[in-house]
């Protein structure tokens, strides 16, 4: 399974990157590459067009602004695991981690391109939705900042224009009662149902198109989550009942 | 001989290069091959009405195209590699579908450009019209036939056969206690990590054809090669270098690439490589394992079976290339270690538009397994009795061997089974499993096997000390990780008197030694292993004879110990091994390492020509076991499962596995056998599955979705031996490759019922498959 | 260039060669298997910056200027085997030998995190790797004997 033709570029700038996602026509941005690259060796993507970020300076910093912790685009989930930032001021962020896929993975995908893939049985997109915190995107018109609640537009579809780099995810500091809790076949699999809880926030994902907000009393109200191999909606809205259940028991 | 090595736990000899990354795998061979790639049909079920090769063609970087029009032998079906009387319809596909696919997967064009690369490019561009047709699938759905997979098999049905022990019908009628059930086994896969691959070169100097292969009987496909393309045997290698992972698919044959690589390569006068990917993989390679069992069993007040009638129909996919003998080992199976005075057993082997079948590790005996096991934990349930006692009530007890089933075995004799004790594996099973674990939704998992193991038709083997003193040994059948160098050295060093690290051997290679079978069916240590211990038997007894003439004494008085030929009792009276190697070939000219002794006016032992009448040079000898009967080993799993009553989730938290393979060769390799057929059966059991739809196309061809156990599923085993050493070779040894594998199934049905309260007829399960069943709808 | 085992090497001309392709074929190092292609096997797992990534989800173009590190780099010298290497072998934690490489790096890459690693974290760190042969239990033990070896004991 090999990708298809494309051309290669690795840009030395932001505006350089951003300016070529807005000149060339089917182009993909390439940053961890752990959910892009296996698309492209299953010719699920063919994009004319890859534009590598990983060269682009001072893109890999995770500091604190505005009462919360900002996660740039070339962080490593490896790294954020780590941080010592993040272990303080938001926790949950890397308890979140642990679960996403396993340490080699974690290694080269990154923080943001996790939350700018948007599959709905991500991780990381839910916890941004639980904890509200924000995507800041760049492109050829300037900045922007989009709200995790305005964020996840569907299955595999973020707000962001196919002209825009998402530059950093934004995690409000938070250090309340918090946790993550998923069912997943096997240790580091894409969960089939799993519940983020920030304080009194519930975001569940593996159950519907995007992530979504829930009633911790009720998590599974309103679902119409999807059936597949491993799992029947029935079988979801019960899951979703029972992680709900035991992130709220604490 | 000495008996030193036999039963140690001696390290690996292959491990050095496989740690450094420096094993030879299919597609490590390189040499600037081209490289294919194959088109296949989307559809499990369609007549091809055109296939456009004129763009492919057209690529930069492609060398050739070939489709069914293209290939002298493509109107030709492939072999029909094990053919029945039973099997009155049996059809094998082409190399390159003609006017009609049968499965998703069946390759339907074969594209050699420069690279892998530029062969999938090419690929895109072939064109294929496709007129599809009903598919037949599932199983059942053969069964009904109200369509066919072959227009001209009636009812879908390639085979039938039905095989009768003792008086059925008559048992039935006067059993107090009578039961009906069905199971249910889906297909499973075998999914090695290494995927298949071909590598070939035509010589046109030398009139040869070499190829490498990632398959389990190079023999077969050495001699097949030479049937199809006209050439004697002689000018055709088949080399099968380090195999990552066979278990089974790998001794199908043959793959179209095993036909297409070699005659791209004689066309274009290049070699030309084939290496399969991962999501090809699942659906061009063997599947196994689809069978639906109707069974009824007779049983008296006390659980001892009285009749056991088993109907089952049988998943043959989309053609027979192995004929029936997975039916016929799951019909042979069946009674496992059991007394079942009236047996009868019918089935029938249906084609689905699915990939084509040919056994997967356990080879029809999971299912086998899963009947019986399941059946008696029935009986159990009904009776009010442990599921253990039940068992004891029925198992043939040791002093009943050989003990005759009483219907047909794969080799086709009868099923025989040669030696074994089953109540001691049992007991020994639930000595180490221990007692019930404290907690809530917990079940115990037990399950008893026989499989028969060691089948024939030969094996050879090929053991010569070289003049250095080190000695070769070779064997056809090939390896696939069982550590087939360390356990052979070890029987020849014992023969010879010699370490293991002073053997070598080479196995899967048709230039070292052409005559062979393959490795499959838990069968190499039994074969193979005794051809070599014939053959360095006899180079031990031509060492004696050699040296007895040089040192004047009796060959009686001799033996081989420490590398040394020397007399008994007189450890400083005797010849280096090296030495007599020397003296087997008398030379004229004294090229060096010793052979000054060989030649013509060093002293003379005996008057006579310098090579006796009937002697050959070297000190050497070729032996061969052919077997007269399988060899049966046996085994008892037992396990504490709990199921979390809320997410459905499996936890093993002990599996025990007590088995008997006869006498143990080297246990460190017995037991990484076990461990890993264990490792696969729970894979099997609950977390992996063939997703099919109903149009027969396969959802999840790719690692993220067919789901293989990692370390965090699979728990240690602890695993324990008995040893009933087989009479039927002079090892005594039996074989265990499968051992693992074939009864987790129903162990883990059988605790899984237990632990939840539900009835488990089928595999697979999984967590939603439990939560259907927990949770009936309203 | 691409520094592979300490050497300088060219990188692909076309940019949609994978690394392990590139290593295998390109650079004639074929230690680094491939499995799947879509990072769930851990065959073609190598070292990138000292830390374990799948070769089969990078570009060779993307290590321009990057240090790997690949099976045949992980010994240091033909007549010695790492530590890690050496406890495979004495737990016989291999037998096919066609995931071995990869569990070789991402067992180096766990061992540079945790030198005294807990039973949970050795879990966490070979369970990114698939292995058919074994069923891992001597992979466990291997890693264990491993941890010990690298800090000196006999």
């Amino acid at each position: 399974m090999k990708p298809s033709p494309f051309r290669y570029h690795a840009p030395g700038s932001l505006e350089e990157a951003v300016g070529l996602l807005a000149s060339l026509e089917d182009s993909k941005v390439l940053a961890g590459g752990q959910s892009l690259v296996p698309l492209l060796n299953f010719r699920l993507a063919r994009p004319a067009h890859l534009v590598d970020i990983n060269r682009l300076p001072g893109l890999d910093r995770i500091y604190e602004r505005d009462g919360g912790v900002a996660v740039q685009a070339l962080v490593r989930q490896a790294d954020a695991l780590r941080s010592a930032t993040l272990g303080r001021l938001c926790p949950l962020v890397p308890e979140a981690l642990q679960h996403v896929a396993h340490q080699v993975i974690r290694n080269r995908g990154t923080v943001v391109g996790s939350i700018a893939h948007a599959d709905p049985a991500a991780e990381l997109p839910a916890v941004l939705l639980a904890l509200e915190g924000e995507v800041v995107a760049r492109g050829p018109g300037g900045e922007r900042r989009i709200a995790a609640g305005d964020f996840f537009r569907g299955v595999l579809e973020s707000a962001l224009e196919p002209d825009e780099i998402a530059t950093e995810a934004w995690f409000p500091a938070f250090t309340g009662p918090h946790g993550l809790r998923e069912e997943s076949r096997r240790h580091g699999d894409y969960a089939m149902a799993g519940a983020v809880r920030a304080g009194a926030r519930l975001a569940l994902f593996g159950v519907a198109p995007t992530p979504v907000t829930a009633d911790p009393e009720d998590p599974a109200r309103d679902l119409q989550p999807s059936g597949d191999i491993e799992a029947t909606p029935e079988f979801r809205k019960h899951l979703v009942a029972v992680l709900t259940q035991d992130l709220f028991a604490a | 001989m000495t008996t030193r090595w036999f039963g140690e736990r001696v390290p690996r000899r292959e491990d050095a290069r496989l740690l450094r990354g420096a094993g030879r795998f299919t597609d490590d061979v390189g040499e600037q091959a081209l490289e294919g790639c194959f088109v296949r049909s989307p559809y499990a079920h369609a007549r091809v009405l055109t296939v456009d090769a004129s763009a492919a063609r057209r690529h930069p970087g492609v060398h050739a195209v070939y489709t069914a029009r293209d290939l002298p032998f493509g109107e030709r079906d492939l072999p029909l590699l094990i053919p029945h009387p039973a099997l009155t319809h049996g059809r094998t596909q082409r190399c390159l579908a003609g006017s009609t696919v049968r499965y998703a997967g069946e390759a339907v064009a074969f594209v050699v450009a420069d690279n892998r690369y530029v062969a999938e490019d090419a690929a895109d561009l072939v064109e294929v019209e496709y007129e599809p047709l009903p598919v037949v699938w599932p199983l059942e759905a053969a069964a009904e036939a109200r369509a066919l997979v072959h227009d001209d098999v009636p009812g879908n049905v390639a085979a039938e056969l039905t095989q009768e022990s003792g008086d059925v019908d008559r048992a039935l009628a006067s059993a107090s206690h009578r039961r009906r059930f069905r199971f249910r086994y889906e297909r499973g896969a075998a999914a090695p990590l290494e995927a298949r691959a071909t590598w070939a070169r035509w010589d046109a100097h030398e009139g040869r054809l070499t190829m490498y292969d990632s398959t389990q009987s190079p023999t077969s496909i050495r001699g097949g090669l030479a049937v199809l393309f006209g050439l004697p045997e002689s000018s055709v290698e088949v080399i099968a270098p380090d195999v990552g992972g066979g278990f089974g698919p790998k001794i199908m044959l043959f793959y179209p690439d095993e036909i297409l690589v070699p005659f791209a390569a004689m066309r274009l006068r290049r070699p030309v490589k084939w290496t399969e990917d991962r999501r090809e993989h699942f659906t061009a390679v063997n599947h196994e394992r689809g069978q639906v069992h109707e069974v009824e069993v007779g049983h008296d007040a006390e659980g001892r079976l009285l009749a056991l009638d088993v109907d089952f129909i049988n998943d043959a996919g989309a053609y027979t290339p192995y004929g029936i003998i997975l039916p016929i080992i799951t019909a042979g199976q069946i009674p496992g270690p059991y007394r079942v005075p009236s047996y009868r057993v019918r089935f029938r082997d249906l084609y689905t538009n699915a990939t084509p079948t040919s056994p997967y590790r356990g080879a029809g005996r999971p299912h086998a397994c899963f009947v019986m096991e399941r059946t008696l934990d029935a009986i159990a349930a009904d009776l009010g009795v442990a599921r253990e006692e039940v068992r004891r009530r029925n198992l043939i007890q040791a002093d009943q061997f050989p003990y005759d089933v009483g219907v047909a075995w794969q080799d086709g004799n009868r099923v025989v089974y040669d030696s074994g004790d089953y109540p001691g594996l049992l007991d020994k099973a639930l000595h180490q499993l221990g007692p019930r674990p404290a907690g809530d939704h917990i079940g115990m998992g037990l399950g008893m096997y026989v499989e028969g193991t060691g089948v024939g038709p030969y094996e050879g083997a090929h053991v010569q000390v070289l003049v250095g003193g080190k000695v070769i040994a070779s064997t056809a059948l090939p390896t696939q990780g069982q550590a087939h160098a360390t356990v052979f050295a070890q029987l020849v060093a014992d023969q010879l008197g010699v370490a293991p690290d002073d053997v070598t051997v080479t196995t899967g290679d048709t230039r070292r030694f052409q005559w062979g079978v393959g490795t499959f069916a838990s069968r190499a240590a039994v074969v193979a292993g005794n051809a070599m211990a014939v053959a360095a038997g006899m180079v031990a007894e031509k060492a004696k004879r050699i040296a007895a003439e040089h040192l004047e004494v009796d060959e009686a008085d001799l033996e081989l110990v420490g590398g040394q030929v020397r007399v008994k009792g007189s450890p400083d009276r005797g010849l280096p091994l090296a030495a007599v190697a020397v003296l087997s070939n008398p030379v004229r000219y004294a090229f060096g390492g010793g052979t000054e002794a060989a030649t013509q006016f060093a002293p003379r032992p005996r008057p006579g020509p310098p090579l006796p009448a009937g002697e050959q040079p070297g000190l050497e000898a070729t032996g061969y076991f052919s077997p007269t009967g399988s060899a049966w080993a046996s085994g008892c799993h037992a396990a504490w499962v709990r199921v979390d009553p809320r997410t459905l989730r499996l936890e093993i938290l002990r599996y025990v596995v007590v088995h008997d393979c006869g006498r143990v060769i080297n246990p460190t390799v017995l037991e990484g056998q076990i461990q890993g057929g264990v490792a696969q059966g729970i894979g099997g059991a609950f977390y992996e599955r063939l997703a099919y739809d109903a149009e027969a196309q396969l959802r999840n061809a790719s690692f993220m979705e067919f789901l293989m156990p990692y370390a965090t599923e699979i728990p240690d085993v602890v695993i324990d031996h008995q040893e009933t050493p087989s009479p039927l070779n002079p090892l005594g040894v039996k074989g265990a490759g499968e051992a693992g594998v074939i009864p987790v199934g129903a162990v883990i049905a059988s605790a899984v019922e237990e632990a939840l309260g539900v009835s488990i007829t089928e595999m697979p399960l999984s967590p939603l498959r439990l939560f259907e069943l927990t949770r009936p709808p309203a | 260039m691409i520094r592979v085992n300490g050497a300088d090497r060219p990188l692909p001309e076309d940019p949609r060669i994978l690394l392990s392709d590139h290593l295998r074929h390109g650079l004639g190092l074929t230690g680094t298997h491939v499995g799947c292609e879509h990072g769930v096997c851990g065959c073609c797992t190598v070292l990138v910056g000292g830390r374990p990534v799948r070769a089969c989800l990078l570009l060779a173009v993307q290590l321009d200027g990057q240090e790997v590190t690949t099976i045949e780099g992980l010994a240091p010298d033909a007549a010695t085997l790492h530590p890690i290497q050496q406890a495979f072998h004495e737990c016989h934690a291999l037998q096919c030998g066609f995931c071995t490489p990869g569990f070789l790096l991402a067992v180096k890459g766990l061992l540079d995190d945790h030198p005294d690693p807990t039973e949970s974290e050795i879990q966490e760190g070979i369970s990114g790797n698939l292995c058919r042969c074994t069923g891992y239990a001597n992979i466990r033990r291997a890693v264990r004997r491993a941890a010990d070896l690298s800090r000196g004991a006999r």
